[in-house]
């Protein structure tokens, strides 16, 4: 993850985001559950609280995606196999929205998740 | 948008097609600006002078949507107005989506070749290219290396610096440590007044992250580009103008010769506008760009639509001959 781009996301109080931690096998307990495929994300939409620690456990099921957000200050590559963890804490209620930032085809674009912090 | 600085060494005169904008590069004789134009022109040969360019951007050859069913005509238009202008411009810039993406075996390299085949069209002697996206993510610019070459490098013309540069073949949007190497090495070699024209796919700045518009290292490029006095970024990416001022350095954003995305801050989602049969280059306009003329407005953008032949007596046509024969 880039540490100044971290730093960014504490100054604008948007998140505290800590970094990922690639691994193995299924999402930890807590942990919201995501996955990636092309053109979409399964939720699409998750609700989180503000103020509270958040777990992501993003997996991949078929091409390498991206997992990117400047608000909360992640930006993650997502391997098929392999369970990338994302820890942070929305500080502010909205609606922010995540991208896939891996170029994956023609329907790339449209690739996003919706957080809703409330 | 923000004025340039009437210092600046590089002085714009544009017309946008589309696909891009028409430049005129104005060499000021005196100065360190003079100096430094005659230095770069001592250092590759050629004579510094005044000269005009075209960007086109954005032209994903093979698209066959309901944004725009009629693939490649905007384009081969675009071709035809750069080629009837009275002042014929010396280069053109494509910034990328040169194609768009297919993964059916050798239908990617057929929308290559039909880009050459219309791209060849133009009257000009020099065309340069870099990727985008659609074009080299995919494969990591494998297929592009093939039709164009390199998918980053520099050149000289007349006085003034370009750098090509590749924010897409890594598959996420970034430039990357082994290109931002390259950049320092290439900028070294010239003074802080060069003129520099970076030319590239995505914008390098923040514009839009939750779009995908922003390049994740492209605070490294600009701060290489910081000491530099005259720089301008053209991009494309964006399907839309859009210029922003940073430091020294201006970005100019091109629209596409295929269809257009929505103003970000009219809180509407990210699809392209809707294709309207009775205005077919609606949106894919031609961007004008004056600096100079007018002492409070030292820098001037116009908006003309790219036209039809059969609407050649448009508003759009009017300006940009006008515009042509100023030039």
């Amino acid at each position: 993850m880039n540490k100044a781009r971290l730093t960014l996301a504490f100054l604008a109080a948007a998140a505290l985001a800590a970094p990922a931690s690639p691994q193995d096998g299924a999402a930890p307990s807590g942990a919201v559950a995501i996955t990636a495929k092309r053109f979409e994300f399964e939720p699409a939409e998750i609700h989180l609280k503000a103020g509270e620690d958040a777990t992501l456990a993003v997996t991949s099921k078929d091409v390498t995606h991206g997992f990117f957000s400047r608000q909360f200050g992640f930006d993650e590559d997502l391997v098929p196999g392999k369970t990338v963890e994302v820890h942070f804490k929305p500080a502010n209620p909205g609606r922010y929205t995540v991208i896939c930032d891996h170029y994956c085809g023609s329907g790339h674009g449209g690739m996003k998740l919706t957080v809703v912090v409330e | 948008m923000k004025p340039l600085d009437r210092r600046r060494f590089f002085k714009i005169s544009a017309v946008g097609l589309g696909a891009g904008a028409l430049y005129q590069f104005a060499a000021p004789a005196l100065g360190k600006a003079g100096e430094a134009a005659r230095r770069l022109g001592r250092m590759n040969g050629e004579t510094p002078g005044s000269f005009s360019f075209v960007q086109f951007s954005d032209t994903h050859v093979g698209f066959n949507g309901a944004p725009n069913p009629e693939g490649t005509r905007a384009f081969e238009r675009a071709v035809e107005m750069v080629n009837a202008l009275e002042a014929k411009p010396e280069l053109v810039l494509f910034t990328g989506d040169l194609t768009h993406d297919s993964e059916k075996p050798g239908e990617h390299a057929d929308r290559m070749r039909l880009f050459k085949k219309i791209a060849s069209g133009l009257a000009v002697s020099k065309v340069h290219c870099v990727p985008g996206e659609h074009d080299a993510a995919l494969d990591g610019g494998v297929l592009f290396r093939d039709a164009f070459g390199p998918t980053s490098y520099s050149f000289d013309h007349r006085g003034v610096h370009f750098i090509g540069l590749d924010n897409v073949s890594l598959g996420k949007p970034a430039v990357g440590r082994e290109q931002l190497g390259w950049l320092r090495n290439d900028l070294a070699r010239f003074p802080k007044t060069a003129p520099i024209i970076v030319f590239t796919h995505r914008p390098l700045f923040d514009l839009r992250p939750d779009w995908e518009w922003f390049t994740s290292d492209g605070d490294q490029v600009l701060q290489a580009l910081a000491p530099y006095e005259n720089v301008t970024v053209l991009y494309g990416h964006i399907h839309r103008e859009d210029i922003h001022r940073d430091g020294h350095t201006a970005h100019y954003a091109s629209r596409s010769l295929i269809f257009a995305f929505p103003d970000p801050e009219a809180g509407v989602p990210k699809k392209p506008l809707p294709f309207d049969a009775a205005k077919p280059f609606a949106n894919l306009g031609i961007r004008r760009i004056t600096a100079g003329a007018d002492a409070s407005r030292p820098v001037t953008v116009d908006e003309v639509e790219l036209t039809l032949k059969e609407h050649a007596g448009t508003v759009g046509m009017q300006q940009l001959r006008k515009e042509g024969e100023a030039l």
